[in-house]
């Protein structure tokens, strides 16, 4: 199989986006909550977040000249890839304390692992990026590990 | 009130149906700052990026496997961990059905592990899903 990572594409593993802080405020949650459709209570009233509220807060503001024609920004963690097609794969997420109304949270996104492997039409990049969401003094939030598929 | 006691491996767990509408999509989209034109502009989504319609969003989908658990739970239980996989995409109008099942019990922590799922109309598993959560 030929290799399509490169070692400068390797050496991108490990490096993080600028973390974002952001404010938790009860408009958000509540936004998030009719969205979804919940039902619970605490998540309607914006009391707490859904589990997976927090991939808002992955999404980079950029100006509206700024986002490619498919309305995406460029993801500037992810290297330029040989494969192009990016497909979503799944998320993993573990949860320490949960997110509540009032809080302020530092989110960053790490790249933690580029890796190739052949499918059946042909070879696979899979991207592995995290989302750590910590309080400003450090305490761990959640962590979410997600992968991505360029084919 | 789910007590730890009464919960028995193979219970399935409350399932419930979604169909997001067109209002429902833009406000998710809205809400989490999503531009990504193939779940709002029909156009785009079907002339430029060939789907059959517009594209419902995987982490939406995520959302209602993760409400089964978490109605499922509700003050009872905490979640300790919920992953989801994108196995096919599915587009506005369709309705799926969310569910899941439990899988197994640790007496010595008081966690249950359940295997989740959404399913379209032809009853494919179009996103598996799993979670773990903690009794008191």
């Amino acid at each position: 199989m030929a290799e399509l990572l490169t070692p400068e594409l390797k050496a991108c593993i490990g490096q993080a986006s600028p973390s974002i802080h952001v404010e938790v405020t009860r408009r958000d949650l509540r936004k998030y909550a009719v969205s979804t459709g919940q039902k619970a209570k605490k998540y309607l009233d914006g009391d707490v977040a859904p589990p997976l509220f927090h991939f808002g807060y992955a999404m980079e503001i950029l100006p509206v000249d700024e986002l490619r024609k498919d309305g995406i920004a460029e993801d500037k963690l992810i290297p330029e890839l040989p494969l192009k097609r990016l497909m979503a794969g799944s998320s993993d997420t573990v949860y320490h304390r949960p997110i509540c109304a009032g809080d302020k949270l530092v989110v960053t996104r790490k790249l933690k692992d580029l890796y190739e492997k052949e499918g059946k039409t042909g070879p696979l990049i899979f991207v592995v990026t995290e989302i750590v969401v910590e309080t400003q003094a450090g305490d761990p939030v959640l962590n979410e590990t997600t992968s991505l598929i360029a084919r | 009130m789910l007590s730890y006691d009464a919960i028995n491996v193979g219970d399935e767990l409350p399932s419930r149906e979604h169909t997001a509408n067109i209002v429902q999509l833009f406000m998710y989209n809205a809400a989490i700052w999503n531009p990504h034109r193939i779940h709002f502009d029909h156009a785009y989504a079907t002339e430029e990026e060939g789907y059959p319609g517009i594209v419902l969003d995987g982490p939406l989908q995520g959302d209602w496997i993760g409400q089964v658990v978490t109605d499922w739970i509700g003050e009872d239980a905490t979640l300790v961990s919920f992953g989801y996989t994108n196995r096919r995409a599915a587009m506005l109008g369709e309705t799926m059905t969310a569910g899941g099942k439990v899988e197994e019990k640790n007496d010595a922590n008081k966690e249950v592990k359940v295997s989740l799922y959404l399913k379209n109309a032809e009853g494919e598993v179009t996103i598996p899903g799993h979670a773990l959560v903690r009794f008191a």
